[in-house]
C-alpha cells in the first residue's frame, strides 16, 4: 500500500474519524391532493437518503458511488448542511452539526467546503477569477486588506497548479476552459484552507483528457495537505483509483462500505458487482461486455419493500422482499447490507 | 473496395468570426460489417462529421471539397431530392445523442418509428405497425408499450427506441453519436449490448462517435483518433490501442483509469483543444505536445501507414514506437 505509507511519513492519518455521521436521513415531502390529504396516512416523501452512516478518517478520500436517483449528491449537500437533514447526526471534528444554530455553524463553513459539478453554472460569470476567488474569505471576514487577500488568492490557485497566478487572477470565467474553471472552482474551496471538502462529480462535465489533472489534484492535496474528502461519482474506476475506502449507494442506502480495492477486487454486493461489470475496460484485447442487473432503478418515493435490490437481483429469495437486511462489518471494516454475502 | 469510403471530407462553418474548419480532410473507410469508432475531444469535429455524412448540416455549414462513396457511389454530388429518397435512413441511419431530447413528447412512441417506415417505404400502415412491433421486440421493449408516450419510458428504454429507429429502414449502415453519454453506467451497459447484438446479428456497418475510449474497445473493430478537425491516428483498435503511435492517442489511452488492470497514475493532457478558427500551424497538436520542435511548429506532418493498416499522421511517431511513455516524464518535470 503505497498511499497508506505516504499518509504516515506525513504524519496526517489518525485514527480518529474528521467526519462520522450517524443514520442520516434526508426526505423531501411531496405535495399531496386534497382527497389523500383527507384521507390521511403519512406525507408521500422522496427518500433521498435513508439512514446512512459511516465515518471518514482526516487525511483519507471516501468515493460516494451510485447511479443517479440513488441520493449520493443530496447526501454530499446534507454533509455541508445546505440542505437539512429530518434526522440522524453529523459529528464532525468532535461537534455535531445538526444542533448548531446558524451563527454557530459560520466559523466551521470555514473548514468545510465543497466543489460542485458543473464548473459552467457554479460561477457567476460577472466575477473575475480573483473575485470568485476572494468571496469566500470576505464572507469570513478572515482578510484585512488588499494585500492579504490577493496573497491568499495567489497562494491558492498556485495550489491548483494554474501558475503564475497573476496571469489568471483578472480573467473572467468565460475566458477558461472546462478544467481550468473547475481547478479555480477547488481553489475557491482552498482558499479557507479547510479540513474537509465534498467534491460532487468534479470531472464528469470535463474531457476525458483533462480529468486525469483534477483528479491527481486532488488525491495530491489529501496526500500532501492532509484534506479529507468525499467524492461523489457514479464511475467506479476513478473512485478506485483515487479513493481510500468506496461507500455505494442504491436508492438511499449503503449497500456495501469499505477499503477501495476489497470493493472493487472482492465486491460482496450484487450491485456493486452489477456496477463494476458495467464499467467498460478501455482494452479491446478484453471484451467485458455484459448485463448483469436487468430494468432500472427504482423511483425512491415507494422503494421495495425488504432489501431494495430485490426485484432486480439474481440471487433474491423470499427473505429478501420481507427483511431489510443490515449493514454488517465482514473484516477489515470491510461492510456489507445483503442476506447472502 | 471498401463498402464506404470517406476521401478529403472538409466541411467549415461559416460564422461572424471567419470560417471553423470543423472537418478539415478527414479520409477513412469501412468494410461491410464492421464497425469503426471515432474518439475525439468535444469540439475536434466528430459530431459535424457524422451530419455532413448524412447531409444534415445547418445553413451555415458548407462542404469544401472531398467525397463520400458507398458502393463506388458518390453521395455528396446526388441531388438532394435522391439523397433523401435512397439514402438517409434507408442505407445510413444514426441514432442521435441525448435520447431525451430526440423523441418527440407528443406522438406514441409506436407511431414515431413507423413514421420512419412509411416515409421511406410503399408500405401500409397495418404493415408498418407491425414491423414497428417487431422492431420493439428486437431493442427489447415489449410491444405492448407501442402506443405509450415517451415520457412513460425511462431514459434506457427512449434510447432503445432511438435505436429502433434507427434500424427501421434496414440499412447498410449506422452512425451512432455518443448513444449513452446521457445514461447510468448499468443502463449504459445494457444498451451497448443491444447495439452490439443486434449489429452482429443484423451484420450492420458502424460509426461510433465518442469520446469515450473504453466505449470503443467495447465495440469497435477499427478506431481512429480526431483532434481539432483531423484524424491523427487510425488502425485496428487493438494495435492503436496496445501501442499508440501519436502522443495525443497515448495521452487519452492513459487518461482513461483502468478498472481491470489496478491502479496506476492517470495522465492528463494539459492545455485544451485549439480554436477551430485559427488553428495552430504545422502539426495541431504542437501546443500540447511534450515532444513538438521546430518541425512540427512549422510543417503538418502527413498521414502515413506504419504497418499494415495502422496509420499516423506524427513527425515524431519513431520516439512513440520505441515505447517511451512520453506523459509520465512530462509529469516528473
Amino acid at each position: 500500500m503505497a498511499t497508506a505509507a505516504t499518509c504516515v511519513e506525513v504524519g496526517i492519518t489518525s485514527s480518529e474519524p474528521l467526519l462520522k455521521v450517524v443514520e442520516l436521513v434526508k426526505h423531501f415531502p411531496l405535495r399531496r391532493g386534497l382527497l389523500s390529504a383527507l384521507r390521511g396516512g403519512p406525507q408521500p416523501a422522496v427518500r433521498a437518503v435513508d439512514g446512512v452512516s459511516f465515518e471518514v478518517k482526516r487525511g483519507e478520500i471516501l468515493g460516494i458511488v451510485g447511479e443517479s436517483g440513488c441520493g449520493k449528491t443530496t447526501m454530499g449537500r446534507a454533509l455541508l448542511r445546505l440542505t437539512e437533514p429530518q434526522k440522524g447526526q453529523i459529528i464532525f471534528d468532535g461537534t455535531d452539526i445538526l444542533r448548531l444554530s446558524p451563527q454557530e455553524l459560520k466559523p466551521l463553513r470555514r473548514k468545510m467546503q465543497i466543489v460542485f459539478q458543473d464548473p459552467y453554472e457554479s460561477m457567476n460569470p460577472r466575477l473575475n477569477v480573483f473575485r470568485i476567488v476572494a468571496e469566500p474569505l470576505r464572507l469570513q471576514n478572515l482578510t484585512h486588506s488588499r494585500d492579504e487577500e490577493i496573497e491568499r488568492v495567489r497562494r491558492a490557485l498556485a495550489e491548483v497548479e494554474m501558475t503564475p497566478p497573476d496571469e489568471y487572477m483578472y480573467r473572467y470565467p468565460h475566458e477558461l476552459s472546462g478544467g481550468q474553471r473547475q481547478r479555480i472552482a477547488i481553489a475557491r474551496a482552498l482558499v479557507l484552507e479547510p479540513d474537509f471538502i465534498v467534491a460532487d462529480e468534479p470531472v464528469s462535465m470535463l474531457d476525458v483528457s483533462i480529468r486525469g489533472g483534477i483528479l491527481n489534484l486532488m488525491l495530491r492535496l489529501s496526500k500532501e495537505k492532509g484534506v479529507t474528502f468525499v467524492y461523489i461519482t457514479h464511475d467506479l474506476a476513478t473512485a478506485r483509483h483515487i479513493c481510500d475506502r468506496i461507500g455505494v449507494m442504491y436508492l438511499g442506502k449503503f449497500v456495501e462500505e469499505g477499503p477501495a480495492d476489497a470493493v472493487v477486487t472482492s465486491p460482496l454486493h450484487p450491485y456493486t458487482k452489477a456496477l463494476l461489470s458495467a464499467v467498460l475496460v478501455p482494452d479491446p484485447g478484453r471484451k467485458s461486455l455484459q448485463t448483469v442487473l436487468s430494468g432500472e432503478v427504482p423511483n425512491a418515493i415507494h422503494p421495495p419493500s425488504g432489501c431494495r435490490l430485490h426485484p432486480r437481483c439474481p440471487l433474491a429469495r423470499p427473505i429478501c422482499q420481507e427483511q431489510e437486511p443490515e449493514l454488517v462489518d465482514k473484516g477489515n471494516g470491510h461492510r456489507v447490507a445483503c442476506h447472502f454475502a | 473496395m471498401a463498402f464506404f469510403e470517406v476521401k478529403e471530407l472538409t466541411m467549415y462553418y461559416r460564422t461572424l468570426r471567419g470560417q471553423v474548419k470543423a472537418v478539415d480532410g478527414v479520409s477513412f473507410a469501412i468494410e461491410k460489417g464492421k464497425a469503426l469508432g471515432i474518439a475525439g475531444e468535444s469540439g475536434c469535429g466528430k459530431s459535424s462529421m457524422a451530419t455532413t455524412l448524412l447531409r444534415l448540416l445547418p445553413n451555415n455549414g458548407q462542404i469544401m471539397g472531398g467525397q463520400v462513396l458507398m458502393d463506388g457511389q458518390s453521395l455528396l454530388d446526388m441531388p438532394e431530392e435522391q439523397f433523401r429518397r435512397r439514402i438517409r435512413w434507408k442505407r445510413i441511419s444514426m441514432i442521435f445523442q441525448g435520447a431525451m431530447n430526440a423523441l418527440n413528447p407528443v406522438h406514441r412512441v409506436g407511431h414515431q418509428i413507423m413514421e420512419a417506415i412509411l416515409t421511406h417505404e410503399d408500405v401500409s400502415p397495418t404493415e408498418a405497425r407491425r414491423r414497428a412491433e417487431d422492431l420493439l421486440n428486437m431493442v427489447g421493449i415489449n410491444p405492448k408499450r407501442f402506443d405509450d408516450f415517451p415520457h412513460e419510458f425511462s431514459g434506457g428504454m427512449k434510447q432503445r427506441v432511438v435505436i429502433a429507429m434507427a434500424l427501421a429502414c434496414n440499412p447498410d449502415l449506422v452512425i451512432a453519436d455518443e448513444p449513452t453519454t446521457a445514461l447510468d453506467v448499468i443502463v449504459q451497459a445494457q444498451v451497448l449490448k443491444a447495439i452490439d447484438d443486434l449489429r452482429q446479428r443484423l451484420g450492420l456497418s458502424m460509426i461510433m462517435i465518442t469520446h469515450d475510449l473504453s466505449v470503443i474497445a467495447q465495440m469497435c473493430d477499427d478506431v481512429a483518433i480526431m483532434y481539432a478537425g483531423r484524424i491523427v491516428e487510425h488502425g485496428s483498435a487493438v494495435d492503436v490501442y496496445s501501442q499508440p503511435l501519436h502522443p495525443y492517442t497515448a495521452g487519452l489511452v492513459r487518461a482513461f483509469p483502468n478498472i481491470a488492470a489496478g491502479r496506476s497514475t492517470i495522465r492528463s493532457i494539459p492545455g485544451s483543444p485549439p480554436n477551430l478558427i485559427d488553428p495552430p500551424t504545422g502539426c495541431r497538436f504542437h501546443p500540447r505536445c511534450p515532444l513538438a520542435d521546430g518541425r512540427c511548429r512549422a510543417e503538418e506532418p502527413a498521414f502515413q501507414v506504419v504497418a499494415g493498416r495502422h496509420a499516423v499522421a506524427c513527425h515524431k511517431a519513431d520516439v512513440l514506437a520505441g515505447g517511451v511513455d512520453i506523459w509520465q516524464q512530462r509529469q516528473l518535470a
